[in-house]
């Protein structure tokens, strides 16, 4: 039996409306030792973003003469979920999401201004209940403005579902889990341009509009939150 | 406006998980009340001047606890339910607790004119009840019951009456007495059902609907003293059922009552990784368990085992002296009975026996049935509450006590009862009424009662359904302009269709074309229903809760609207339809050159019934094309049919039978054994084919997803009793293979009976395996065999008209050859695949069950008033009896000694041979399988003074065993005597012999 994502009533499992966001909790600037760092909570999916560079690169053939070069780690803690699943390094799935995220980063960063360098970004999932992608570049994005690498445009990303006929914004876990088709969009919210769009299941092409719509709606709503906590981390000190 | 509240439960599923889950209490959820004051503007269903009963002086609302909705839905459907509040938790409670109930109350809310609100107050932020730590929903009392969460609703009705204005007030309903004592504390009006629907006027049937169990009232359950006497073992806990089933002392089974003994159950259980069937026999080892219930089981010791023959006993001649409160006689004749057929078995084979110790899942739905006439009180008043027996149409069912205060109304009433509880010291299960269908006999009501026992959805289509019509209505055309894109037109081609005389709905249709080559162009052109019906819209749906439609004798019971099935879809000759075609190169010798499909626009040139093609087929001088067309088409079905048959496909047989009926009455006059033509061969052997081919298109395309058919080789345990029945006969039955099948029913030939070698394939059809749906995602590719058609694969596509599984094929294919680009996810998903095959074998075996059931309602009728001496064949032995096949109707019956304590059985089983003996006037009778034997047919009806089940009723007249055969009625004999046995109306004279 499926579960019933959405009541009739129009409430979701967790008692949010379809356009709604989980909670937003965000910090900047955690460690000294990182160029640059970010916490984001999205409901109880919590992610670690700490930015290195840019830097020497570590080895030479690894650098490119006109640009930096972008290197994402995405790592998932093997507490992050109720199950323990201890996951190597090389775990395909990890791999394939941390080339997703470079490559969202990798148009919006201004590499050319650093040639033969190259900028390091170590993402960690603490905590997984749905929306880890987005979580993560949100938090990557974050760490990267207090890294003060520049970029064109801040890098907003937001999921969106299909269920019961509807739209969701923000999937958690449950209702990832029950075979929803869903939707992970990256924005310039000034341009509103994407730069990302992953899509892993099938959606039928009618519905498709009213589910990205509803993506960049909470990007743009995202995108708010993420620019007071930047200027709320400019105001307070940094810790040395 | 978000309020996030996290916390953390445990989770039981295989292994403990700790499931972290956000809840978000929200300040915009409004109480649903019309004109209140405190919440904005919002849409409800609820009235602004709720109704007032004289328990409860102002108007008011009422919230149901989860026990109310769950044991009383019956009552809450009533349409004097109205202004009902359905709480969120009580929502969740349900869903966990049954599925079906929770979507019956759904459905309450989702009609507007019932005014049922729901209430989200485990959202509110006022509402919300934190859970107690001990309290999760999957957790069980002791009494194997789920918790019924008694707090947060209280906190709800309360939140309710300090929100609403004084003039209106709020109920809670419960019939858990410490949960009304506690909400009379916080100052809530609580009342029990009871209370409060006996305060209601105007609906006095009510009070019957109220189910015997309510939770913790006790004040309904006096069940009668008598009663108490009787004494059922013990059910076992939950726990321990699930520690005997861990251990290996007990296994779950799915009980299955006999339907010609209701104290004879069987259960097939995995015993050490095989399957192995278990009989469960007597009241006691029954032990309360009903006919589909999910049961626990202990296998008795070898020395109570016995052999595998089984007794015929029926309910209502064993208990027919038992009307009144069952008395201690009840039960020393029950010892009798359970010991007459535990008797140990000669030296037959001994099969395991079982007793059920627990019962892990009721099975119960509502019953169709009557009231048992002589258990009403006779001058009792009519609105006298009394307890009253019923007996449900379904003879595995147990007789259910139930009260009620309409009872003589009720007599002579097809009725509707459901099962509340069946507690260990009463003898009979306790229930209530539910509705009334109608008058008993009345062919309308039977058809109905018929429908609702085989789970029939047959409600009129919804106008949601309707509104998924084409705009246009029977108006509709194939246009050019929006039809032809990716369409072939095969408009100019000769086709044609042959289908039964009076055929509707036609989904199939042939052409045969000479080539310049000298080979064949063959199509085979299906309605294009998946045109017309777009996945997932309310028709679509509705169609897929159908399944499939059914054939009744006297009706049909479409699965899509009558515009689509008989006129826009079915292929009707010299109009334009659409179609899916399936077009084949084959050389004269029948050999397939190439495959090809396509959606196509036809225009069939002739609508012939299977005579009129054969009348086209026989003359020569008919050589117009679609003549011409067909004698093309029966050379290579020949050459095809064939092949298949050396291939080992079988030629079972099944004694079907069409009634003619006179024209105005619908009455049945005759009854014809349905004949199989050349012609009908032909359209068979094309079908075969493309449904052949289709099926390995799709699976090319889709191998994870395609929705297929099987039909499993049977296994060779199912062919023992039959092979050594046929052993004097020098006949041997291999059915190691369908070709071997097929090869020993070809030589199982009595040269002095030619009906032996149907009776053989009739009986050999019973062996099998049904054939099934599956997904090909499920199972390994050889188990795809198709075993009756010698194929390695097989599906179903030519009658998406009346067969959803077609149109889930038509949509699959249209995948497959690119035609339908966007299709939903839903068709390329295995999950939802396998579980709609599952639901597709449901219908389809119900369906077939209705058709036999509805058969069988007319064979009554045609025997009604009537008694006919026919020729029978004995098709299975049993302990006192035997079971009669009848070929020229087609029916089949018991004819057998009913057990008389103390005297020696009319009929018994031989010792050492798989026959009956009996002692006849000149010397010992004995009856074998296969035997010929000759039986007066009656029938027996279920009439307003003896209201029981109307049934054929077989009397042995050849071999003469007395006692066992048709005497005269004397006028004690029977309170219904009558016509249905009066000797002068034998249609043919009957060699009556005399009683000794
Ligand atoms: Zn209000």
């Amino acid at each position: 039996m499926s579960r019933e994502l959405l009541a009739p009533e129009g409430l979701r499992v967790d008692g949010r409306r379809p356009p709604e966001l989980r909670r937003l909790l965000t910090r900047v600037g955690l460690f000294a030792v990182a160029d640059g760092s970010a916490y984001v909570e999205l409901g109880n999916t919590k992610c670690l973003a700490a930015v290195y560079g840019p830097k020497e690169p570590r080895t030479q053939s690894a650098q490119l003469h006109d640009r930096a070069v972008i290197n994402v780690e995405y790592n998932v803690a093997s507490f992050s979920s109720g199950e323990r699943k201890s996951r190597t390094r090389r775990d395909k799935r990890l791999l394939e999401i941390a080339s997703v995220i470079k490559r969202t980063f990798e148009p919006v960063v201004m590499t050319a201004t650093f040639p033969r360098s190259e900028i390091d970004i170590y993402i960690q999932i603490l905590q997984l209940d749905g929306g880890a992608l987005h979580a993560a570049i949100n938090a990557s994005c974050l760490a990267m403005i207090d890294a003060g690498i520049p970029m064109s445009d801040y890098v907003v990303a937001c999921s969106a579902g299909f269920a019961s006929g509807t739209a969701l914004l923000d999937l958690n876990y449950i209702e990832e889990s029950a075979e929803t088709p869903a939707l992970t969009v990256a924005m310039l919210p000034k341009s509103g341009k994407l730069t990302m769009l992953n899509m892993e299941s099938r959606l039928h092409l009618d519905h498709f509009k009213d589910v990205l719509d509803l993506a960049t709606e909470g990007c743009k709503s995202l995108a708010e939150s993420l620019d007071e906590a930047v200027r709320k981390a400019c105001k307070t000190p940094r810790p040395i | 406006m978000l309020f996030s509240k996290a916390y953390v439960r445990k989770t039981k599923r295989g292994s403990v998980i700790k499931v972290l889950k956000e809840h978000y209490l929200r300040d915009d959820i409004y109480c649903g009340v019309p004109g209140c004051q405190r919440c904005p503007e919002h849409t409800t269903t609820l009235s602004a001047e709720p109704r007032q009963t004289t328990a409860v002086r102002s108007p008011h609302y009422i919230v149901p606890d989860t026990n109310i909705l769950y044991h009383q839905i019956d009552v809450m459907e009533h349409a004097a339910f109205v202004d009902v509040i359905v709480l969120q938790t009580v929502l969740e409670e349900l869903r966990h607790r049954s599925l079906p109930v929770y979507n019956r109350v759904r459905a309450l809310t989702a009609e507007p004119a019932r005014r049922f609100f729901v209430f989200c107050n485990e959202h509110h932020r006022e509402t919300f009840v934190q859970r107690e730590p001990e309290e999760t929903p999957n957790d069980r009392n002791d009494r194997g019951k789920p918790f019924n969460r008694r707090r947060p609703i209280r906190r709800a009705v309360e939140w309710y009456s300090a929100h609403i204005d004084s003039k209106r007030a709020v109920v809670l309903i419960t019939d858990d007495r410490a949960n009304r004592a506690k909400a009379k504390d916080a100052g809530i009006t609580a009342l029990s059902l009871r209370q409060y629907v006996e305060s209601l006027s105007g609906f006095p049937e009510l009070v019957d609907m109220v189910a015997a169990v309510g939770g913790d009232d006790d004040d309904d359950m006096d069940a009668s003293a008598a009663d108490k006497k009787f004494v059922y073992p013990e059910h076992l806990s939950p726990t321990q059922i699930s520690a005997g089933l861990k251990s290996g002392a007990f296994h779950q089974g799915v009980l299955n009552i006999s339907a010609h003994n209701f104290l004879e159950g069987s259960s097939m259980i995995r015993v050490n990784n095989e399957e192995v069937i278990v009989q469960i026999i007597g009241r006691e080892n029954l032990n309360r368990g009903v006919q589909g219930d999910v049961v626990a089981l202990q296998i008795l010791p070898k020395s109570e085992w016995r052999s595998g023959v089984s007794t015929v006993l029926e309910e209502e001649v064993v208990e027919k002296d038992d009307l009144e409160e069952p008395t201690t006689d009840a039960a020393t004749v029950d010892k009798t009975l359970d010991k007459a057929l535990q008797e140990p078995a000669t030296e037959q084979e001994l099969k395991p026996t079982a007793r059920i110790v627990g019962i892990i899942k009721r099975n119960w739905r509502p019953f169709c049935g009557t009231i048992d006439a002589s258990s009403v009180h006779a001058g009792s008043t009519s609105t006298q509450m009394q307890s009253v027996f019923f007996w449900a149409l379904d003879k595995r069912i147990p007789k259910i006590r139930i009260r009620t205060r309409q009872a003589q109304s009720l007599l002579g009433k097809r009725i509707v009862v459901a099962i509340d509880a069946w507690t260990k010291n009463s003898r009979y299960p306790a229930g209530h009424y539910v509705r009334t269908l109608g008058e008993v006999g009345d062919r309308a009501t039977e058809t109905e009662v018929l429908l609702l026992e085989h789970d029939v959805p047959f409600a009129p289509f919804s106008p949601l359904v309707l509104s998924f019509l084409p705009e246009e209505g029977e108006a509709w055309v194939v246009r050019d302009d929006l039809h032809l894109a990716n369409r072939e037109d095969f408009r100019s081609w000769d086709v044609c269709s042959i289908d039964p005389p009076g055929c509707t709905d036609i989904d199939d249709a042939l052409h045969a074309r000479l080539l310049p080559n000298g080979n064949y162009s063959v199509g085979v052109h299906i309605a294009d229903v998946s045109h017309f019906v777009k996945t997932d819209n309310a028709m679509d749906l509705e169609a897929r809760r159908r399944g499939t439609t059914v054939y009744l004798v006297d009706k049909r019971i479409d699965m899509l609207p009558g515009l689509l099935g008989t006129n826009l879809c079915s292929l009707r000759s010299n109009v334009d339809r659409l179609a899916f075609s399936c077009l084949w190169e084959i050389t004269p010798d029948a050999e397939v050159v190439s495959t090809r499909f396509t959606k196509s626009v036809i225009r069939s040139k002739a609508s012939l019934t299977y005579d009129e093609a054969q009348a086209r087929l026989d003359d020569p001088k008919m050589t117009d094309s679609v003549s011409m067309s067909i004698k093309a088409l029966n050379m290579l079905a020949k050459k095809l049919r064939a092949r298949r048959m050396a291939a080992g496909a079988l030629t079972l047989a099944s004694p079907e039978v069409r009634f003619r009926m006179e024209n105005d009455s619908q009455d049945p006059v005759d009854v014809e054994l349905k004949e199989l033509k050349d012609t009908n061969a032909l359209v068979e052997e094309f079908m075969l084919l493309a449904n052949i081919y289709v099926a390995r298109k799709i699976y090319e395309c889709f191998p994870e997803c395609s929705m297929l058919r099987r039909h499993p080789k049977p296994p060779a345990t199912n062919f023992e009793d039959l092979g050594k029945a046929l052993e004097p006969f020098g006949v041997k039955i291999d059915a190691s293979t369908s070709r071997t099948l097929s090869d020993s029913l070809d030589a199982a030939v009595d040269p002095n009976d030619p009906y032996f070698n149907k009776l053989v394939r009739i009986m050999t059809t019973r062996c099998m395996m049904q054939a099934v749906y599956f997904c090909s995602g499920t199972l390994a590719e050889p188990d795809f065999w198709h075993y009756g058609l010698a194929t390695d694969i097989y599906t179903h596509f030519t009658s998406p008209i009346r067969r959803y599984a077609d149109l889930v094929v038509h949509r699959l294919l249209a995948a497959s050859i690119g035609y339908d680009k966007t299709y939903s996810s839903e068709l390329t998903d295995k999950a939802k695949v396998k579980e709609m095959s599952d639901v597709l074998n449901y219908r389809n075996r119900m369906a077939q069950q209705a058709s036999r059931s509805s058969v069988e309602l007319y064979t009554n009728l045609f025997f009604k008033g009537k008694t006919v001496v026919e020729e029978a064949y004995v098709i299975r032995i049993l302990k006192n009896g035997c079971s009669l096949l009848i070929p020229k109707y087609g029916v089949e019956s018991f004819v057998y000694a009913a057990p008389v304590p103390n005297q020696p059985p009319l009929l018994a089983l031989h010792p050492t041979m798989n026959a009956l003996t009996g002692a006849g006037p000149d010397g010992e009778v004995v009856i074998k399988l296969f035997d010929k034997v000759r039986v007066q047919v009656t029938v027996e009806e279920a009439g307003v003074a003896a209201a029981q089940r109307s049934k054929l009723v077989l009397r042995l007249v050849e071999p003469n065993v007395p006692g066992m055969c048709p005497v005269v009625e004397t006028s004690t004999a029977r309170p219904l005597g009558g016509a249905a046995t009066t000797p002068a109306r034998t249609t043919r004279p009957a060699k009556k012999p005399k009683r000794k």
